[in-house]
């Protein structure tokens, strides 16, 4: 079992080496989390929009979900603050806060840029 | 004059008014409530201080679990440090069965987690994730009461600092606005109470939490800073976290107004109670018996508490030197059988070292174990040995706060004390000062004469009661404690053998001066019958004299007669011309 495990991970990983070694086209999913049509909301929902049609053309599924509307899901998504946007997919699972004005941090928290 | 009194009606009338008391939230937890003035400020934010290990999450969590199962407060746990299954493990140590409380919505426990690692700033935001969060956990149970811990965490998790300050404050006035009476942990910081300052923001109630080691030695320790709107007990109180969690003990120094009473307990040993105007000690007093090694103090101890135990009294026995199971065996060793006191459930023991904790702690723990087993007697074997843990003054101060406690509870306490010389006054007496605090003093003294050592006992003072001045040997029988007069003499005080050779000598001495009399007696009683036989024989040869003496008077009388017959015969014959003087046979 471990044998067969290792052997599968082993040939993924060569798969991976043997592919392209650009930046891995998955999919992206995302998910933030707002409260109402505050200001910062607005500003969070238009900046991220921009940046994914941006970068992220076709490869993303951005889900916008208002906190005051459904609370319940405060405590499951480990929320704190708002706005915050979940990267769910790919991993590893990123949390980025603010309203997203600052371009660069995005990009670094949704890992299509490293940090220079 | 009379405007004085319409003043002081006023000012009275003013202060007699109904005043406002602020709404307090009881916590349930045993102690606080009393320095708190009843709880918590109610509907407001507690900050609850205190380094690592001091038992910040448990006040907490205590207070929720007490909300939801005594006053029906249903609470919200918000922990940042700890996961759910962490706490409702930890917690359960401590006998809180959270689960069970989860299950029946009466608390609510919330992991807010945040890796700071999995975090990325990009520009303004704010913590209303957190308010709705937590407003929707306060709202889905109804709760009245909610736990923030260590809220603090935040400034490790998120990066801005600024963003934080500004929400906390915010935080704060929401729940204020909530209604919901809160407590929010605090790690100490190094001149601030708190390492992020949280003491600006939550100023309605401050209490610290304190775990200091002093000579190897930790103390627990609990202290209101600040409390708006109330008073508050100000000291540093002493706390204990065992298994039934918290208990705080505010032994402190009240006023001396304890009622007192005229009842008498018997000291166990009957010649004792003779000393003692006949009755024994008085209930609710505190007696100390001093001693060097050796003189009986903890049998006189053990038989005081033997015979409360037969009378149906409870009795508490802190022992810091022998264990119970040798205590017990050492007793029966002098007839006196504390094991089936203990089977019976009125004897308890509670035996530790007394470098076990700090003299604090072993106030806390003797205060507790008190209010648990509601003892009519305490014991505590030997008060000397805390002098290892403290000096003079803090041993004072804590036997201050005992006896305090005791005598308004109407405890009789019995401590012993080992001297270190064999002075006939306690050095602890002018070294400790602790005279002013005991009512009756009993010395017990080893005294050394003729090849062997003999216990002697005196009272040096029972306040209340007319008590003998005398000396007492104080012998240890295989039923118990006797005590017996001493000789006093031209050859000063004689003990033990000395005394019974004493004793002898007086037997004798009497029996020589009994047999004396007697003889002087009997003596006496010869001389009489002697004297008597003497008066019989004079009287008899008297008597003879008598006879004889009478006889010849007789017949000297008849020879009278006879010669006048005669004469008057012979005139008659003679014919005498004389008139006879005598006419005989008329």
């Amino acid at each position: 079992m471990t044998t067969n495990k290792t052997i599968s991970s082993t040939c993924k990983f060569e798969e991976m080496l043997a592919s392209s070694p650009d930046l891995p086209a998955s999919p992206y999913l995302l998910k933030l989390y707002v409260l109402g049509a505050t200001p910062n909301s607005q500003r969070a929902i238009k900046n991220i929009k921009d940046i994914c049609e941006q970068h992220l053309q076709g490869r993303y599924t951005l889900e916008v979900i208002d906190l005051y509307q459904q609370p319940q899901l405060a405590k499951g998504e480990q929320i704190v603050a708002a706005p915050t946007l979940i990267k769910k997919l790919p991993l590893p699972l990123r949390r980025i806060l603010g309203d997203f004005s600052n371009t660069e941090r995005v990009l670094v928290g949704l890992n299509l840029r490293r940090i220079e | 004059m009379n405007e004085n009194t319409a003043d002081n009606s006023t000012s009275t009338s003013l202060i007699n008014k109904p005043r406002f008391k602020l709404p307090k939230s009881p916590t349930g937890i045993q102690g606080l409530d009393e320095i708190t003035g009843g709880g918590l400020p109610a509907g407001r934010p507690t900050l609850v201080c205190g380094s690592a290990g001091c038992g910040k999450t448990l006040l907490a969590m205590e207070f929720l679990v007490r909300g939801a199962t005594e006053f029906d407060e249903p609470g919200v746990f918000m922990a940042f440090e700890e996961t759910t299954k962490d706490l409702i493990q930890n917690v359960a140590s401590l006998g809180f069965d959270l689960t069970v409380l989860i299950a029946d919505k009466k608390i609510l426990l919330d992991f807010v987690y945040i890796e700071r690692s999995e975090i990325e700033e990009t520009g303004e935001y704010d913590l209303e994730g957190l308010f709705i969060r937590l407003g929707y956990a306060i709202d889905s149970i109804g709760a009245k009461r909610v736990v923030l811990d260590t809220i603090e965490s935040l400034f490790a998790g998120l990066p801005n600092p600024f963003i934080l300050r500004a929400e906390l404050r915010r935080l704060f006035r929401w729940l204020k606005e909530k209604g919901v009476t809160a407590i929010i942990t605090g790690e100490r910081g190094n001149e601030t109470l708190t390492r992020q300052g949280l003491e600006e923001y939550i100023s309605d109630c401050v209490i610290m939490l304190d775990n200091r080691v002093t000579s190897q030695d930790s103390t627990r320790r609990l202290r209101i800073v600040k409390y708006r709107g109330s008073t508050h007990g100000t000291n540093e109180y002493p706390f204990l976290i065992d298994e039934n969690g918290f208990s705080i003990l505010p032994i402190t120094s009240l006023g001396l107004q304890h009622s007192i009473s005229y009842e008498r307990v018997s000291t166990g040993v009957p010649r004792l109670d003779t000393m003692l105007d006949n009755k024994g000690y008085f209930r609710g007093s505190t007696v100390l018996v001093y001693g060097t090694a050796g003189t009986g103090k903890s049998s006189l101890a053990a038989q005081f508490a033997e015979s409360a135990c037969l009378r149906g009294e409870r009795v508490l026995y802190f022992s810091f030197e022998e264990s119970p199971a040798q205590i017990m065996r050492n007793m029966r060793s002098i007839g006196i059988d504390l094991q089936s006191c203990m089977e019976s459930g009125l004897l308890k023991f509670h035996a530790n070292r007394p470098t076990f904790s700090g003299l604090e702690t072993h106030l806390a723990t003797m205060h507790r174990e008190i209010n648990r087993f509601k003892p009519q007697i305490v014991i505590v074997d030997p008060l000397s040995s805390l002098h290892i843990e403290g000096k003079g003054a803090e041993v004072k101060a804590v036997l201050m706060r005992l006896v305090d406690f005791l005598k308004t509870n109407q405890i009789t306490g019995f401590f012993t004390s080992l001297a270190t010389s064999n002075a006939a006054l306690p050095e602890i007496f002018s070294t400790q000062d602790i005279s002013s605090l005991i009512d009756t003093c009993l010395v017990v003294r080893s005294v050394e004469s003729g090849g062997e050592r003999n216990r002697i006992l005196s009272i040096l003072k029972s306040r209340g009661m007319t008590h003998s001045n005398q000396i007492r040997e104080f012998i240890l029988t295989t039923h118990g404690i006797e005590l017996c007069d001493v000789y006093v003499g031209s050859e000063g005080v004689l003990t033990g053998s000395a005394r019974v050779v004493q004793e002898a000598k007086k037997v004798a001495i009497a029996l020589l001066h009994q047999q004396t009399t007697e003889y002087k007696q009997r003596e006496l009683e010869n001389k009489r019958s002697i004297l008597n036989a003497k008066i019989a024989t004079l009287e008899a040869e008297f008597a003879i004299q008598q006879a004889e003496d009478e006889k010849i008077i007789e017949q000297e009388m008849a020879q009278v007669q006879q010669l006048e017959l005669d004469r008057l015969r012979m005139e008659k014959v003679r014919e005498a011309d004389a008139v006879p003087n005598i006419i005989l046979g008329d």
